[in-house]
């Protein structure tokens, strides 16, 4: 109980006093509120420019998830094939860290030439999921090799088939390690989304990162920290709900999961 | 003989050699139990009588038929993510049986080990007494003809696993089972077995042969006879093992 009040009230504690320095401090030095807007202003902008910053949160928050699902898809059904042999991944496997080392900022361009200028929120989902797979791959890569040997000798004892071994032993050990990579690929979902709409330019997408670029350009400092706010917000609710799932599906059995409290 | 290790040698793909030889058969209804340092090729040999693997000379020969199998691997080797009851029923599911004769062979299997309680429940919430029950009921699901057991109690309590022990010998004696048990421990040899194999160290071959009384008429008491102190000496003088005396 006390390790609760801790775990909650400091970081809200903490909260508290950097936004009440902030405010203070804009004021007492006269910090000019294009450079550095109050907590209070930024607020105000949450709430007056909601109707617009909420449309592009939406637009955002679409990518984002469809991202993070083709990430999911993506990376599982690579890692399945790799999983039937060791000669496949072998080699395929340095595309897949080629693709996940090459900037999305160089590739965009590119992507967004391929798909046509005019299908820019199609460039920004293609760029976030190939910012967001990688882990996802890698990590059901591994989870699915972690299933105990004895047990596998147990399927062989008993005639097993691929797909027997494949859904009745090696999924469910890779299902930690698959939550674990779906967490870094929400946020992953998330940032790509962001960059890839920045690289993509053009005013043709009208996610929150335009919402940024354009505020910046009009002195709207105050709506570019509001919609800065509401990404943070999306972020941290993807980790949250991502981490209460994994909660949920692991509690009874994973060691990782009774930990938490 | 119902089985028989014929000059059987495995290599692996690594150049390690671990049996050499090995020569030694099985008759139907014994409990025999394979002693030898760790290391020596043991479980090896159990995965060779499994069909796992296979020799690179020599041959595993079965009188008839290979019959059913029951395995329990060293340390439970249980699926985490799942109870008690799906565990067990797991053989007999890979095997496609019918759902009935699955619950009927699934709840007298966790009966025999006493187990019917924590049919819910998951291993990481039992003991490591009760994880070995359930990996021995997940063996005696499929109703095999032979249990192969690797180390099951090696990594129990001195208590648990002398409790073990009787329950498996009760097991063994009620039933028609064949029983060829790993163990690196002498007394435990000594207190199960029906006869006794003793390995050398690796390249693993069968250095002793040591028949004994019929265990049936056992009991927690022989331990503390004559007879049995005689035997662990002759096993140990078999393992050419120096106590630090
Ligand atoms: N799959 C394998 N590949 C290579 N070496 C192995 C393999 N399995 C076992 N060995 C080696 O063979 C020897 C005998 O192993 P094992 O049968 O497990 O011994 P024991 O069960 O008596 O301790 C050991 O040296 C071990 O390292
Ligand atoms: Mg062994």
């Amino acid at each position: 109980m006390r390790d609760r009040i801790l775990a909650y009230g400091l970081p809200i504690f903490v909260a508290v006093a950097v936004v009440g320095f902030w405010e203070w401090a804009v004021g007492a030095f006269e910090v000019s509120p294009f450079v550095l807007p109050t907590p209070s202003a930024i607020a105000t902008a949450v709430v007056t420019e909601w109707s617009s910053l909420a449309a592009s949160a939406w637009v955002t928050i679409r990518i984002t998830i469809v991202a993070f699902v083709l990430a999911l898809v993506f990376g599982v059904a690579w890692a399945v094939i790799f999983a039937q042999s060791r000669t496949i991944e072998r080699a395929l496997f340095p595309y897949a860290v080629t693709l996940q080392v090459t900037p999305v900022v160089a590739i965009a361009p590119l992507i967004l030439i391929w798909v046509g200028l005019d299908n820019a929120e199609r460039a920004v989902l293609i760029l976030a999921t190939i910012v967001a797979f990688f882990p996802i791959l890698a990590n059901t890569t591994l989870g699915l090799r972690s299933a105990d040997r004895g047990l596998h000798e147990l399927f062989d004892l008993y005639g097993a088939s691929r797909l027997q071994r494949l859904t009745r032993l090696q999924f469910p050990a890779a299902l930690p390690y698959i939550l674990a990579g779906m967490k870094i690929s929400g946020g992953l979902a998330l940032i790509g989304t962001v960059v890839a709409e920045f690289a993509a330019g053009s005013g043709t997408s009208t996610g929150l990162a335009w919402v940024i670029y354009e505020s910046g350009f009009n002195l709207r400092i105050a709506k570019a920290f509001a919609a800065l706010a509401l990404l943070s917000a999306i972020g941290i609710a993807i980790y949250a709900a991502l981490s209460l799932l994994e909660r949920q599906l692991l509690k009874r059995w994973h060691e990782s999961a009774t930990s938490v409290e | 003989m119902l089985l028989t290790f014929d000059h059987v040698t495995k290599r692996f793909p690594s150049g390690v050699e671990a049996l050499k030889d090995a020569n030694f058969a099985v008759a139907d209804g014994e409990f025999v139990s394979l002693v030898g340092p760790s290391g020596c090729g043991k479980s090896t040999a159990l995965r060779l009588i499994a069909g796992l693997t296979a020799p690179n000379t020599g041959a595993v020969k079965w009188a008839g038929t290979p019959p059913t199998l029951g395995f329990v691997f060293q340390d439970a080797a249980l699926m985490p993510w799942a109870t008690v009851e799906k565990n067990v029923r797991l053989p007999l599911e890979l095997q496609r049986m019918e759902e009935a004769k699955i619950r009927d062979r699934v709840g007298e299997a966790l009966n025999l080990v006493g187990l019917e309680a924590f049919a819910r429940s998951y291993p990481r919430e039992l003991s490591g007494g009760m994880r070995m029950r359930a990996s021995i009921a997940r063996a005696l699901a499929a109703d095999p003809k032979v249990l192969l057991m690797d180390e099951p109690f090696a990594a129990l309590d001195e208590l648990t696993r002398e409790r073990l022990n009787d329950e498996l010998r009760a097991l063994w004696a009620g039933k028609n089972l064949t029983i060829v048990f790993v163990t690196h421990s002498i007394y435990e040899s000594v207190y199960l077995s029906s006869r006794i194999l003793v390995m050398s160290p690796r390249p693993g071959r069968v250095v002793a042969d040591i028949a004994m009384d019929d265990p049936r008429a056992r009991d927690p008491e022989f331990r503390a006879t004559q007879i049995y102190g005689e035997r662990c000496r002759e096993v140990r003088a078999a393992l050419k093992m120096r106590e630090d005396t």
